[in-house]
């Protein structure tokens, strides 16, 4: 799934790294927890989260994710653009909440994990 | 490149925000030194949650990394408080973090495991009232 698909299929808004939407995301992972994203995460290219600190995206450049949807209207700081934009990862924003956001996603055909 | 690479930097304990800035600028060195993407991920994940848990548990230290054609090792030190029960703080799930850390998303009893799961060896000197030195070394 493109993740201008994904902004679609959420309605979301695109905060930077418009350039990249063409990339294609092959699963997918939704948590609030970032210890359990750096510990359980496997190739997932897309993290849902509705945590807002500079502590997402590091976790995201770590794990190489290029894609961060902030649900339930969560807004990410400058701050946290500017850290995106400088290592290139998508941010989206959706009012989608993240039970439904995860749900539509999966839905239309992005899986939760891929070997 | 022939020599071992030195980086150093120091921590700020103080300053949960800039908490990372040393692995991700590890991350950006190793890249463009043309190291293979799985290894970089997992030097840079071990050390990530290595600079977190001095963030949140000692008040910051330093951070230096070693980095050779064999291999990068990453030593991280602190004056903190040092590790009780070392053996129990590997247990997954296992944490001592304040409850305002679980809702900075961390502090889920991950980051020692997982620390040692990305990494080829892991050695641990701690000290009560004195510190704690982390010494980690991924192969390539």
């Amino acid at each position: 799934m493109k993740i201008s698909e994904i902004r679609d299929i959420l309605g979301a808004k695109v905060l930077c790294c418009e350039e990249s939407l063409d990339k294609e995301v092959l699963s997918a992972c939704g948590s609030d927890m970032m210890s359990d994203v750096l510990a359980f995460v496997k190739n997932q290219s897309a993290l849902l989260t509705g945590l807002v600190n500079p502590q997402v995206i590091k976790t995201a450049v770590m794990m190489d994710m290029y894609c961060i949807v902030f649900v339930r209207d969560k807004l990410p700081s400058p701050e946290m653009i500017a850290l995106a934009e400088d290592a290139g990862i998508v941010l989206l924003a959706t009012e989608t909440r993240m039970f439904e956001a995860c749900g539509l996603l999966y839905k239309n055909g992005l899986a939760g994990e891929k070997d | 490149m022939g020599e071992t690479l030195h980086f150093h930097y120091d921590v700020d304990g103080g300053n949960f925000t800039s908490a990372g800035d040393a692995s991700v600028h590890v991350k950006r060195k190793l890249r463009q030194l043309g190291f293979p993407p799985e290894t970089i991920k997992r030097v840079s994940i071990a050390m990530y949650e290595g600079e977190i848990n001095m963030v949140i548990h000692a008040g910051g230290g330093t951070a230096d990394v070693f980095v050779s054609p064999e291999s990068v090792k990453i030593v991280l030190a602190d004056k903190g408080p040092g590790i009780e029960d070392i053996s129990l703080a590997m247990k997954e799930g296992y944490s001592t973090a304040p409850e305002n850390v679980r809702s900075l998303g961390f502090g889920a009893g991950m980051g020692l495991p997982n620390m040692k799961r990305y990494t080829d060896s892991m050695d641990i000197e701690s000290e009560l009232g004195v510190g704690t030195t982390i010494t980690m070394t991924v192969n390539l």
